[in-house]
């Protein structure tokens, strides 16, 4: 069996690079994939302490599903989000968008 | 054995399309790399034999949320264009910042705890039994994630929406 | 591995077994060969369907059709397929190579990965995994992302516009079709293919217990495939072709094969869930016959595809999204809770498909009902606006 510490690992590096691509990207689009890299590492996480340490307990798979819905509902609220902007100025680059004013 | 050689190989899959959706200039390949570094994420739930996560991850994630994404790029294209540079002024400290947090990280999981494994086969019933916990010791939670998922559904149409004359 | 559970996978595992190759070898070949069954099964399935349907479309609109390579036009669709072969392969300039060279390959990948979970007949099933359903729910909504990428990359406006449409319109109708595929499994329990037709022994189709849900289903599939009167994302007439208008020669192929493919497995999936997959008089006896049933049913499916295809105009956008959000998505909705309370209802189980087959047909006439006033009330306001303007 693969030891569990690889799975974290892999989920470790998918986290940092999630969050490199948040912190270092303009676009608020690429910002958003990068959230969505760091949720998937935390899953892959959830899923891996689920599998190792007690997989007749489904609290694992519970907090996993859950992990997927806030990241659609993220999603989906986010671009709406990102869309309007765009119509109203032309950018979605978080660092152009500094007024509270429409 | 093999097990192990396939990990490697998914997990090699999954970090590399990562590290290409954070770094690639073009905003429609970043989010054709996160589609397949999804499908390396699936993949991994395989190997957890958590099939019906892997499932739901591929029909979610890929079929929805890069869809979406995808949509959203296409729909303000107007900043494809290469009018700035797609990394902010603080891109080096973040992927210095970035560097040291993953290394505390590995050397945290891989080298200083030792985690406590079990050896235990997966129920055969996991799927009937995730379906009893979520509506059953765990039903608050899904009830917020529907609200949630609803109060998204109608936020998200409020926002995108043409404002009427 | 029972996935040839009938006579030929024991032979088949002897004569592996005689040859001296270890256990990994065999698990290993087994894969192989269903691969290749499957894939020979699909792409000639293709060959005659592309065929079927020329001919069908021809004999609605009196024309003879396809008739002059083979005996009735048969082997026309060899000779177009050669035909696309030979053609030249175009790339537009400001194309975005890589995604615009993936597109049709995973156009075709994202339908074929749906034939692993089919049940052609007792036993004969490529995979029976547990998610069955949800899998084939999952693998559909990635030949989206090849639409999307075909649309994107081709770097043409009427290609961009059919991937908009294809978001919009296949996005919206998945949600119907998830929810007409849940009822039935919701009834049996299970999500694994081959269980489901397990459930639906002795004539007890869920298609005939729950015909609302199959229409759902019908409809669903119909928009899914891009059929009229749901081809809005490939409309010739208003953007030429939508997504794949930049593809040509072989490219152009496998966009078309994914587009009959699709069709097929559609069919297959409906069968499957509805029509009591390879179920039949005498299966028990002769198990071979549920390959015959199987295919019997689904192609019974197919030709009312083409059918409607040959027969109905095109939907305006508008009214495509409006019917999907407005008419189908409650109704689904409506047919997932009428089957939950059902399924716990305390009586005997012919009375409770009774029940549930006068519930549906009930909903059926309701929201048949319903949509005829507001198209009659539309058309009559429609008169008036023409009056007033004469």
């Amino acid at each position: 069996m693969v030891p569990l510490s690889w799975y974290l690992a892999v989920a470790a590096v998918l986290f940092v690079l999630g969050l490199f691509g948040v912190l270092s990207r303009r676009n608020a689009v690429a910002i958003l994939m990068g959230v969505e890299l760091m949720l998937n590492a935390v899953n892959i996480n959830l899923l891996a302490f689920w599998r190792y340490t007690q997989p007749e307990n489904v609290a694992g798979l519970v907090f996993a599903v859950i992990v997927l819905t806030v990241a659609a509902a993220e999603a989906a609220v986010g671009l709406a989000l990102f869309i309007a902007l765009y119509r109203l100025r032309e950018s979605v680059n978080v660092d152009e968008i500094q007024l509270l004013k429409g | 054995m093999i097990l192990k050689v396939v990990f490697l190989l998914v997990s090699l899959f999954t970090v590399g399309s990562a590290l290409m959706v954070v770094t690639h200039k073009n905003l429609f390949s970043s989010a054709l790399f996160l589609v397949a570094s999804f499908f390396g994420v699936a993949a991994l739930y395989v190997l957890l034999e958590a099939e019906f996560l892997a499932v739901a991850q591929v029909l979610i994630y890929v079929g929805a949320i890069a869809t979406l994404i995808i949509f959203a790029i296409m729909l303000t294209r107007g900043m494809m264009s290469g009018r700035t540079s797609p990394r902010n002024d603080q891109a080096a400290w973040a992927g210095l910042a970035s560097v040291v947090l993953g290394l505390v990280l590995l050397y945290v999981v891989v080298f200083r705890v030792q985690w406590p494994v079990v050896e235990k086969p997966v129920p055969p019933d996991t799927i009937e039994q995730l379906g009893r916990a979520l509506v059953g010791r765990y039903v608050v939670p899904f009830e917020v994630a529907s609200v949630l998922l609803l109060a998204a559904l109608v936020g998200a149409v409020l926002i995108a929406r043409e404002k009427e004359v | 591995m029972d996935v040839l559970k009938p006579q030929i996978g024991d032979w088949w595992h002897a004569l592996l077994q005689g040859a001296g190759l270890s256990s990994g070898w065999i698990v290993f070949l087994d894969a192989l060969v269903i691969t290749l069954i499957l894939l020979g099964l699909g792409l000639t399935s293709v060959l005659f369907a592309v065929w079927l349907e020329r001919k069908l479309a021809a004999r609605v609109q009196d024309r003879l059709g396809p008739n002059r390579v083979g005996p009735y036009g048969l082997v026309q669709t060899v000779a177009d397929a050669l035909k696309l072969l030979t053609k030249e392969d175009i790339t537009p300039d400001n194309a975005e190579r890589l995604s615009y060279n993936l597109a049709p390959g995973l156009a075709v990948f994202a339908v074929l990965m749906l034939l692993l979970v089919i049940p052609f007949g007792p036993g004969l099933i490529g995979a029976d995994i547990n998610v069955g359903v949800l899998y084939l729910v999952a693998m559909g909504s990635v030949g989206i992302m090849a639409i999307l990428m075909a649309g994107w990359s081709s770097n043409n406006k009427y290609a961009l516009l059919g991937g908009f449409r294809a978001v919009a319109q296949l996005l919206s109708y998945e949600i119907p079709m998830i929810l007409a595929m849940s009822v039935p499994v919701l009834f049996a329990g299970t999500m694994s293919m081959e269980k489901l037709v397990e459930q639906q022994a002795h004539g007890r189709w869920f298609g005939v217990v729950m015909p609302a849900a199959f229409f759902l289903y019908f409809l669903a599939a119909l928009a899914e495939n891009e059929r009229t009167p749901f081809d809005l994302l490939e409309a010739d007439s208003e953007i030429v072709a939508g997504y794949h208008i930049e593809y040509s020669g072989m490219k152009f192929a496998w966009f078309f094969l994914a587009f009959f493919l699709n069709t097929l497995i559609l069919s297959a999936i409906a069968t499957t869930l509805f029509l009591g997959g390879w179920r039949g008089p005498f299966v028990e006896q002769v198990p071979a016959l549920g390959i015959f049933y199987f295919l019997a049913k689904s192609f019974v499916l197919v030709f009312a595809f083409m059918w409607i295809r040959a027969t109905f105009p095109r939907l305006r956008i508008d009214q495509m999204m409006a019917f999907a959000w407005k008419v189908m998505v409650p109704t689904g909705l409506v047919l997932v809770l009428v089957a939950a309370v059902f399924v716990k209802l305390p009586v005997a189980p012919l009375v409770r498909d009774v029940l549930l087959f006068l519930v549906n047909v009930f909903i059926l006439l309701v929201v048949a009902g319903l949509v005829g006033r507001h198209l009659r009330l539309q058309i009559k306001r429609l008169s008036e606006g023409a009056a007033v303007v004469s």
